[in-house]
């Protein structure tokens, strides 16, 4: 057992071979901060390209405009956590909020994209958006608060 | 976040420039700048985007709010915006069925005033 945990070691330096964490007061004065601070993590190693810049910062952004209001819904005045690691040729975001939580099964009532009803959802856009620019998104919620899990390469490989 | 909002009158239009980020955190100075236009008098309204640096679902939202607003007082809302990159983001949220984008002001002011919308029965 005890071999096992410097073999973990090893490997998420593999992985992750920088990690960036930052907290930040759940108002959306700082949404700006985040997004400054994620773009230049991911680009001071590996060359994103600009539109992947773009994804990342759009992406990211949504995923903390969720959980600043997920705070600001039950009054919380926690402080929100977006962690940033990054590899050669990808960057991996988790922003873990500690609101109410979302069915996120439940997003799937949403009207389809271009049909009149779905323009009622003026605020349903965010989390479909952030899936479309992602490569690789994970939703995780319960009612001690949620956690996106989002991954964005160098290059669009589709 | 600044929104970097300038605002320019085009009779029988008025110009909102946003030069700067259009999210959370700036959306309630646009709606209250929507809100002052209409109050004004101001019925036909051009939001440019030509300079705008950030936008997100929050802005995209907004722009549907101001839209709703202004159409139930028999107004307009016409999106001005080059940027490849905005125009793509109004087609993956589906929005550019609701907008027409168009590529400068100049267009927006020499088109004039459009015609009771044909996307109307949309919202």
């Amino acid at each position: 057992m005890t071999e096992g945990v410097p073999n973990m070691d090893k490997k998420d330096k593999k992985d992750n071979k920088d990690l960036v964490t930052l907290e930040i007061p759940a108002r959306p004065e700082f949404l700006g901060l985040v997004r400054a601070v994620v773009a230049a993590a991911a680009n001071v190693e590996s060359d994103f390209r600009d539109d992947r810049d773009e994804d990342l910062r759009l992406a990211v952004s949504e995923a903390t405009t969720n959980a600043i209001e997920a705070h600001q819904l039950i009054g919380l005045d926690n402080r929100i956590s977006v962690q940033a690691a990054m590899s050669d040729d990808r960057i991996e975001v988790v922003v873990r909020d500690q609101g109410p939580g979302f069915d996120p099964a439940a997003l799937e009532a949403m009207p389809e994209p271009g049909t009149p009803e779905r323009l009622f959802f003026e605020n349903g856009l965010g989390i479909p958006l952030m899936r479309e620019l992602a490569d690789e998104s994970d939703i995780s919620s319960s009612s001690d608060g949620t956690t996106v899990r989002l991954v964005i390469y160098t290059r669009r490989y589709l | 976040m600044d929104l970097g909002l300038m605002i320019e009158r085009r009779p029988p239009m008025l110009v909102l420039s946003i030069g700067g980020d259009l999210e959370m955190s700036s959306v309630p100075q646009f709606r209250d700048a929507v809100i002052d236009a209409i109050s004004a008098g101001e019925h036909h309204l051009v939001v440019d985007l030509s300079a705008t640096d950030f936008i997100d679902s929050t802005g995209l939202g907004a722009l549907i709010g101001a839209l709703k607003r202004l159409r139930s007082a028999d107004g307009s809302l016409q999106v001005a915006c080059a940027q490849p990159r905005l125009q793509e983001l109004f087609k993956l949220t589906d929005l550019d069925k609701v907008f027409v984008l168009h590529q400068s002001v100049e267009e927006v002011v020499a088109a004039g005033i459009p015609n009771s919308s044909k996307r109307s029965e949309w919202l």
